[in-house]
């Protein structure tokens, strides 16, 4: 047994034992204790946010970018309930997380104290698990325990509640030598081989199989991305990718579709529906994926790999589950095919048909001349950046789908957004999370005038770290997304949607001590994006686009992957009482 | 618009789950926040040293809910197993109640006889009332309170349902 230390200090030499850098936090009186010993050591670095929201978001930006837990520190109560949206949002995209909340003393727990509130009580069904600690010495061991829940298996966020007295009292700490087996908590890494097996015979045989891919895959690590590439290299099949998969499969590969989806192209929803073998790795079936269930791709056999067994048969049955890491699953598939010495089937007719429905240009939208059209201006800003590798991140809405659709991703880990939870406000403090993991990388946040605004505080702490984040906000002054669902089922009744007080953004950089640029017109498209990449330091953009745009394709929620919207005079004004229950 | 039922059916689960402090709320949690039903649940420690506790669910869903409900309860951290002993095969329910009714007279007879009938046995007696204790099937406790409401039920309190399969295999 070492010498007694308080649990203040134990929580930071576990931190720092367990290769910790950086913590996203903000002080209060419930972690004072801990806000010392982190003044009093030269390990971990801690960036203060200006809302503890900020620094849940943050957090998720570091990990999502870097692959590594993100880590969060706040007070009790309002420090606390700030940071639950983030912490939902990284439960939903399956993001690394260990959230360290300070509490009232034992003693004062339950009698509604000055910042109480049952932060346990409150992230029980928004973590992937939570710890309330009443004893210092199991400090070392259940931050430990965290770290590994929260990276193994189906990664997710794991809340630890540290009464104040616990950060205060004495106790021993030494460090595991190596992870201890969990009682209870074993998530299958390893897929069985016989699934595998008879997952390589599907594949093998399919004619028209595609492979549908998603963010298990950015989480299963760089590897797993390269182990698809070959996976596809062998079996020839088209891949399309889940708004939170993009980034696994080069965009530029001629085998790749797209995004599917609401909002994905035409290409990759018919080949869905026609498709005879759906090889779905690291990715769920969600509703905004698989549009009407009964008319979901009804002519296909389905292989589902995901390593969270409750995935599996969730929304959609399969024919063959295979629960696992992606990575291992697509390494164990290659390996047995090599092994088999399959052939892949003549694909040509598939990639024909294909070709017939990429040619429907579904990502095609009418240029104008008079004003900035948003998705032209993603693809310039694609263009004059791609070079660069730049890391994106995005706010949710309308600017989200069209950086989803024309900002094309060659590498995984480069593309930060809120795709379960939706959160407007996610961009900016993901985008200085990344900033803090990759200080040399190119970091923009692609965001919609309404969203910036809900983190906009965070602002003060890029200027305060020398983060050069750069905010590029499509401004069309309504919120998108709700405009655009009003025009579809309610008649374009635009209900509060509109933004009739924004401030000037430039302006409002300039208070921040940022760069401020405007962007007008489509001829000062190109020299503002090259303006604002000439800036050293953190630059927002506010570049005016085309106010009335909406986003398409579109599957109209309840719609079947074969009933897409190509365009806004196919958008039919008002839907019935069925419809609009449907979100 | 209406919302369409759905064909159900009824399973009991055994969920053995490290017996630490909130593990009650998160299984129970689980099902309100997903939408599950909640039939019977009883939670008590099963081992010498009080560290594992057995609860004993009764939901009921269509079958794909059902593999939900125990996938879900599967994944949750301190959740050490989840046996469907409905899909397992034979096994015992059991549940037990305790049943006051009130009465002189006619009625104090014939609800002495009852009970004999169930093989409850009097806990409790006063010249105007008695407590039974009856185990059985939830069943079997429906059928006595029914037969105990005619002849002077006050107030009935039941446990709700703990379950083991038959044979000598453990789950």
């Amino acid at each position: 047994m070492t010498a007694e230390r308080s649990g203040a200090e134990i929580l930071i030499q576990a931190l720092t034992d367990l290769g910790v850098e950086v913590v996203f936090g903000y002080p209060g009186g419930a972690v004072l204790p801990i806000y010392d010993a982190l003044f009093r050591q030269d390990k971990i670095r801690h960036i203060l946010v200006r809302q503890e929201g900020g620094a849940a978001h943050a957090a998720e930006g570091y990990a999502r970018a870097t692959g590594k837990p993100g880590v969060v520190l706040v007070t009790s109560g309002p420090g606390a309930t700030n940071a639950v949206t983030g912490i939902a949002d990284a439960l939903m995209d399956s993001i690394p997380m260990v959230v360290i909340t300070g509490q009232v003393p034992t003693a004062l727990i339950g009698t509604d104290a000055f910042q109480e509130c049952d932060t346990v009580g409150i992230t029980r069904h928004c973590t992937k698990h939570n710890y309330l600690v009443k004893d210092p010495a199991r400090i070392g061991e259940v931050v430990h325990e965290a770290f590994h829940i929260a990276t193994s298996g189906r990664p997710g966020p794991v809340v630890i509640d540290l009464p104040k007295d616990v950060q205060v009292a004495t106790a021993g700490y030494t460090r595991p030598d190596a992870p201890v087996a969990h009682r209870s908590y074993k998530p299958q890494v390893n897929p069985d081989a016989r699934l595998i097996e008879a997952a390589v015979e599907m594949l093998a045989a399919a004619e028209r199989p595609i492979l549908y891919t998603g963010g298990g895959i950015i989480n299963a690590g760089p590897t797993a991305s390269l182990m698809l590439q070959q996976l596809q290299a062998l079996c020839g099949a088209p891949v399309t990718s889940t708004l939170m998969g993009l980034g696994c499969f080069p965009a530029s590969h001629p085998a790749f579709l797209g995004m599917l989806g609401m909002h994905g192209t035409y290409e990759a929803n018919h080949s869905m529906h026609d498709a005879d073998l759906i090889l779905c790795l690291g990715a769920r079936f969600d509703d905004r994926v698989t549009g009407r269930l009964d008319a979901f791709s009804p002519k296909s056999k389905k292989i589902h790999v995901d390593i969270d067994r409750s995935s599996i048969n969730k929304n959609v049955r399969v024919d063959l589950g295979i629960v696992g890491d992606v990575g291992v699953a697509m390494a164990d598939m290659v390996a047995l095919w090599k092994a088999r010495g399959h052939e892949r089937q003549d694909l040509t007719p598939w990639f024909a048909r294909i070709d017939g429905w990429r040619a429907k240009q579904s990502l095609a939208y009418p240029p104008s001349v008079a004003e900035i059209m948003p998705q032209h201006a993603i693809k310039r800003l694609w263009a004059a950046t791609n070079h660069l590798s730049p890391i994106i991140s995005t706010e949710v809405g309308q600017h989200q789908m069209w950086a989803a659709q024309h900002f094309d991703f060659e590498r995984p880990n480069k593309w930060l957004t809120s795709g379960g939870l939706g959160t407007m406000g996610y961009g900016l403090p993901a985008a200085i999370g990344a900033q803090i993991g990759f200080p040399d990388a190119l970091v923009i946040d692609i965001a919609g005038e309404a969203s910036i605004q809900m983190n906009i505080q965070e602002m003060a702490t890029a200027l305060q770290y020398e983060l050069p984040v750069k905010v590029f906000i499509l401004n069309n002054e309504y919120m998108g997304m709700v405009r655009q669902w009003q025009d579809l089922t309610y008649a374009g009744r635009h209900s509060h949607s509109y933004s009739e007080a924004l401030p000037d953004f430039v302006k409002l950089a300039e208070a921040y001590g940022w760069t401020g640029i405007r962007i007008q017109k489509p001829d000062e498209l190109d020299d503002g994006i090259a303006q604002m990449l000439a800036v050293k330091g953190p630059v927002m953009v506010d570049c005016r686009v085309s106010k009335m745009t909406n986003c398409f394709p579109m599957i109209p929620s309840g719609a079947a992957h074969t009933e897409m919207l190509m365009q806004a005079e196919e958008v039919s004004g008002e839907m019935d009482d069925a419809a609009r229950a449907l979100v | 618009m209406q919302i369409p039922p759905q064909a159900s059916e009824r399973h009991t689960l055994s969920v053995t789950v490290d017996n630490e402090a909130g593990i009650l709320a998160r299984i129970a949690g689980m099902f309100s926040a997903r939408g599950y039903n909640i039939e019977s649940l009883t939670v008590a420690d099963v081992t010498e040293d009080a560290a594992i506790s057995r609860i004993t669910v009764v939901t009921s869903g269509p079958p794909s809910v059902i593999e939900q409900i125990i996938a879900q309860l599967d994944r949750l951290v301190p959740v050490h197993r989840v046996t469907d002993l409905t899909a397992w095969g034979p096994h015992v329910t059991r549940e037990l109640a305790l049943v006051k009714v009130a009465g002189v007279g006619d009625h104090r007879i014939e609800a002495m006889r009852l009970a004999e009938v169930y093989r409850a046995r009097v806990v409790d007696a006063t010249i105007g009332s008695f407590v039974f204790e009856v185990t059985g099937t939830p069943e079997k406790i429906d059928k006595f309170t029914e037969l105990m409401r005619e002849v002077g039920l006050v107030e009935v309190a039941r446990t709700g349902v703990v379950a083991i399969t038959r044979g000598r295999e453990a789950v």
